[in-house]
């Protein structure tokens, strides 16, 4: 299975946030759509960083005034993300390793075309394993028939 | 009107399209507790979608699943419109007006393009179109395929490209025991073919087929089957992705793969090569506009940063002499009138199974989809059943919520009435188990499986709806 049988059925916007915006900001949005983390874009859309939870927790450790910090102070600048037509097998084995838990998808043009989460990705895994079980049960039972 | 479910108000599916992820579908409605009614469509008079009409004549044992999709269609309140097409005997409006829930499970039907200079060349052809041609459905049953031709290319390294290869390096002996279409039988069995080529841009390690399917290869009755030792042997990022994997499976997929680069040739009539780090980029054609060789590229791999590992050609090239050749490099999702689609992936537009409205990206009331049409080609037949399963709880959350639609004429009857009239040589379930049981007899007085009808004016006859 590739990336894109995950993006064909969560076509949603992707949501992001601007790196000027504040935590308190970013943190409404995260709350609002029940997400663990943002795509940061500049003007132009290009993405510049990625906000997960992890970040800003990390953050407030050493900061008391996280959520009046800027976003770009408190996000990762660097962005690892997939194409669609990559494998998800290896996507995931990248985000197990790395302890990645979102993965920005930009298509051949290096734009935004999405996000996938490890939820996701383990989503695709059990429904790949049923679906693979499911085959060798019917056909047993087609022999005992 | 008291509530949807009731033995009074029986919740009204419509499912489009009598494939597996359809049946599967239909199967979890029947195991919720209330009373539901489906009435599942296609626009062919046979059921079974890509298990009659895909899976290879010669894997008899993977068409066994459709004894769990006739237990299915056997539960009180399913019916089969069977021969009725949405958007020409039925509109989605239609359906809106005779039922709560609407699925969509029409598969992918089409391929993807080969996008090289020559691609238009007689002698090109979607593997799709010979798959469908080969298994009798009504709409191929009349395509030409030039089997005079000596060297055929199969581009693309998944289970379809498997199945072409293998039925063109199949006996008539062979084929004589499968449900194979009878002119595809009688055209095969005069065929010229000498050498298949089986092309795949990336390793051994990253081949889509499954074990079972290039174990197959190596066992056919008048073909030697090879690999070429340089294109098989692991490059060291294939060998670490392989040895972190941990996936006994794919580690015993190479080894096949390997072992046949060791094969000597035996004599057999027939050459099978899976070729490896290779793509097509030009297609030479004769003075009558026919194609007459390939010219390849050899690729290398490289890793993306997501760990993903991807084809990049190199400077070496080679051109190949071939008559014809199947491309099998993706499916897609055909458009349904009336229905969104996602133009990007070949899909209905969804959201996890509930079909989407293109500017709001609001789900469109009642209306879902499950199976290749949500999720694009992947997996096995039975990677449908959890698919579908997601959808039908979507479904009965989205009830318990209020939302599904409002028809006008729930009533069995309405729906049932207005097809009659419409498309009055509509085929029922039953009508499908007569002319089932008429081609299993017919297969048996020859030793075989089944002989399909492959024409629906035969079909309709067959049941006396001529």
């Amino acid at each position: 299975m590739k990336v894109s049988g995950i993006l064909s059925i969560k076509p949603g916007d992707v949501i992001t946030a601007h790196p000027q915006q504040t935590i308190q900001e970013a943190i409404g949005i995260l709350a609002a759509r029940n997400i663990g983390a943002l795509l940061i874009v500049d003007d132009v859309g290009k993405l510049v960083g990625i906000l997960s939870e992890r970040d800003i927790v990390r953050k407030a450790v050493m900061h008391k005034g996280v959520f009046d910090l800027p976003v770009a102070e408190v996000m990762t600048t660097h962005v690892v993300t997939a194409l669609p037509q990559d494998d998800l097998m290896s996507v995931a084995h990248t985000m197990t390793e790395k302890r990645f838990r979102h993965m920005p998808i930009l298509d051949s043009d290096g734009e935004l075309i999405g996000m996938i989460s490890i939820g996701d990705v383990l989503k695709a895994q059990r429904d790949k394993y049923r679906g693979e079980i499911d085959t060798l049960e019917t056909q047993l039972m087609a022999d005992e028939d | 009107m008291s509530e949807v479910g009731t033995a009074e108000n029986p919740l009204r599916v419509a499912i489009i399209g009598a494939g597996p992820a359809g049946f599967y579908a239909a199967e979890h409605l029947f195991k919720q507790k209330m009373a539901v009614q489906v009435d599942m469509y296609d626009r062919l008079p046979t059921p079974f979608g890509l298990v009659r009409n895909g899976v290879a004549p010669d894997h008899q044992k993977i068409k066994s699943v459709t004894a769990v999709f006739d237990r299915t269609a056997k539960k009180p309140g399913f019916r089969f419109f069977g021969n009725v097409e949405l958007g020409r005997d039925v509109s989605v409006d239609d359906l809106r007006d005779h039922y709560h829930q609407i699925v969509y499970t029409t598969g992918a039907q089409t391929d993807r393009a080969l996008n090289v200079p020559g691609a238009d060349l007689e002698g090109h052809h979607p593997a799709t179109e010979f798959v469908a041609w080969y298994n009798g459905h009504p709409d191929f049953r009349d395509l030409q395929f030039d089997l005079s031709q000596e060297k055929v290319a199969v581009i693309g390294i998944g289970n379809v490209a498997m199945d072409v290869a293998r039925i063109l390096c199949r006996t008539p002996a062979e084929l004589a025991q499968t449900d194979i279409a009878d002119y595809a039988l009688e055209a095969l069995s005069k065929s010229n073919v000498k050498e298949v080529y089986v092309l795949g841009r990336r390793g051994p390690a990253q081949a889509a087929f499954t074990t079972p399917e290039i174990k197959e290869l190596g066992e056919m009755e008048d073909t030697d089957t090879f690999t070429i030792s340089d294109e098989v042997e692991l490059d060291s990022l294939s060998e670490a992705s392989l040895a972190e994997s941990a996936d006994r499976g794919a580690m015993r997929k190479v080894e096949i793969i390997q072992s046949y680069a060791q094969n000597q040739s035996t004599g057999k009539s027939r050459k099978l090569f899976v070729r490896f780090l290779v793509s097509p980029v030009e297609l030479y054609g004769d003075e009558h506009g026919h194609v007459k060789a390939m010219k390849l590229v050899h690729n290398e791999l490289y890793k993306t940063d997501a760990g993903s590992l991807r084809p990049r050609a190199t400077e070496r090239t080679e051109v190949i002499e071939v008559g014809l050749v199947f491309r099998s490099i993706g499916y897609r999702g055909v458009p349904l009138s009336g229905v969104p689609f996602n133009d990007s992936w070949g899909v209905i537009l969804n959201d996890n199974g509930r079909v989407i409205h293109p500017d709001t990206k609001e789900p469109v009331t009642g209306e879902y989809t499950a199976g290749w049409v949500k999720r694009g080609p992947s997996g096995v037949i039975g990677t449908n059943k959890p698919d579908s399963v997601a959808t039908v709880d979507l479904m009965m959350a989205d009830l318990q919520n209020g939302r599904y639609l409002h028809p006008t004429h729930p009533e069995a009857e309405a729906i049932a009435s207005l097809i009659a009239e419409r498309q009055p040589q509509f085929f029922s379930y039953a009508d499908w188990q007569k002319l089932d049981e008429l081609e299993t007899a017919k297969g048996a007085e020859l030793g075989r499986p089944r002989l399909k009808f492959t024409c629906v004016e035969d079909m309709l006859a067959a049941v006396g709806k001529a």
